[in-house]
C-alpha cells in the first residue's frame, strides 16, 4: 500500500493526461493573465486570475509528480512571490499616501506618471490587480503544497541534495 | 437571417437533447463506470454543439466576431478537457477497485 506522499512524488504514467497536460497549461496561463489584465470592465480580477495561474501549477504537480513541479516552482520562490504580492498592493496605497492622497487613491499617482487622472487610475487598479493575483496564486499553491506533501518541509531539500 | 436564426436555435435544442439523455444515464445507469460514460460523451457533445449555436447566433445578431470566436475556443477547451477528466477519473477508480457492474455480480 503506497502512501499519500509516493503517489504525489511519482510522475503519472498515463500518456493521455500527461499530454493534455502539456498542452493546456500554456493556454490556462495566457488566459490567467487575460482574467487579470481585463479586471477593470469584465468579470475577473485579480482573485480569479490568481486562482486560474494556481491551478494550472496545481495541475502540473498532479501530472508531473511534486519533483519535477518543484524544480519549475520551488517553495522558497514561492514564499517570495506571496510576500511580494503584498508588497505591490501596500506599496501602491502608500505611495497614493505619500503623494498627499488617501491611501489607494490612484488619482495621485498621476504626479509620478503624467497621464492625465482617468488614465493613472486605470493603471493603479491593473497594478494593484496584478499584486493580488501573484499572492493568490502563491497562497493556492502553497495550501495545495502542504496538503501534498503532509506538511512536511523536507522534499525541498532533498531534491537540492540530489542535484549537489 | 431567418435560415441562421433557424440553424442557431436547433443546434441549441439539439444540444439540450444530448445534456438531458447525459442526466438521465447518470441517473438511470448502475454502476459508476457506465454513469462516467453517460456524463463524459453525452456532455461534451451538447456542450459543443450547443456553444456552436450560441456563437452563430451571436455573430448573426450582434455582429461581435470576436466574441464567436471566443465562444468557439471555450468550445474546443471543454472538447479536450472533458473526456480527459473523465478518463483520469475512471481511471484512478479502477485502481482503486470499483468493480464494474456484472448481471451474475446484480442480484
Amino acid at each position: 500500500m503506497t502512501g499519500v506522499n509516493d503517489m504525489m512524488t511519482k510522475q503519472s504514467d498515463d500518456v493521455i493526461v500527461k499530454t493534455l497536460s502539456r498542452l493546456l497549461i500554456p493556454f490556462m496561463q495566457i488566459y490567467a493573465l487575460y482574467v487579470i489584465a481585463h479586471g477593470h470592465y469584465s468579470p475577473g480580477g485579480g482573485f480569479q486570475g490568481g486562482v486560474i495561474l494556481g491551478a494550472s501549477i496545481i495541475l502540473l504537480v498532479i501530472t508531473y509528480g511534486l519533483d519535477n513541479a518543484l524544480r519549475k516552482m520551488s517553495e522558497k520562490l514561492n514564499t517570495i512571490l506571496c510576500s511580494t504580492g503584498v508588497f505591490i498592493y501596500a506599496g501602491i496605497g502608500v505611495l497614493c499616501l505619500i503623494l498627499g492622497g488617501n491611501f489607494l487613491d490612484y488619482a495621485e499617482l498621476d504626479q509620478i506618471l503624467h497621464v492625465g487622472i482617468a488614465q493613472a487610475r486605470s493603471l493603479g487598479i491593473l497594478g494593484v490587480e496584478v499584486g493580488v493575483g501573484v499572492t493568490v496564486m502563491a497562497a493556492m499553491i502553497s495550501i495545495f503544497l502542504d496538503i501534498a506533501t503532509g506538511g512536511l518541509p523536507s522534499k525541498e531539500k532533498n531534491i537540492q541534495g540530489k542535484r549537489a | 437571417m431567418e435560415i441562421v436564426k433557424g440553424i442557431s436555435m436547433i443546434l441549441i435544442l439539439v444540444g439540450c437533447f444530448f445534456f438531458a439523455t447525459g442526466t438521465i444515464g447518470f441517473l438511470r445507469f448502475p454502476d459508476f463506470y457506465s454513469r462516467m460514460h453517460a456524463t463524459g460523451k453525452g456532455d461534451t457533445l451538447a456542450v459543443l454543439i450547443a456553444l456552436v449555436g450560441l456563437s452563430i447566433y451571436h455573430a448573426a445578431y450582434h455582429g461581435a466576431i470576436l466574441d464567436s470566436i471566443k465562444i468557439v475556443v471555450v468550445a474546443v477547451f471543454v472538447f479536450l478537457a472533458n473526456p480527459t477528466a473523465t478518463h483520469a477519473i475512471s481511471r484512478a477508480a479502477f485502481r482503486c477497485g470499483v468493480k464494474p457492474w456484472t448481471r451474475e455480480g446484480s442480484k
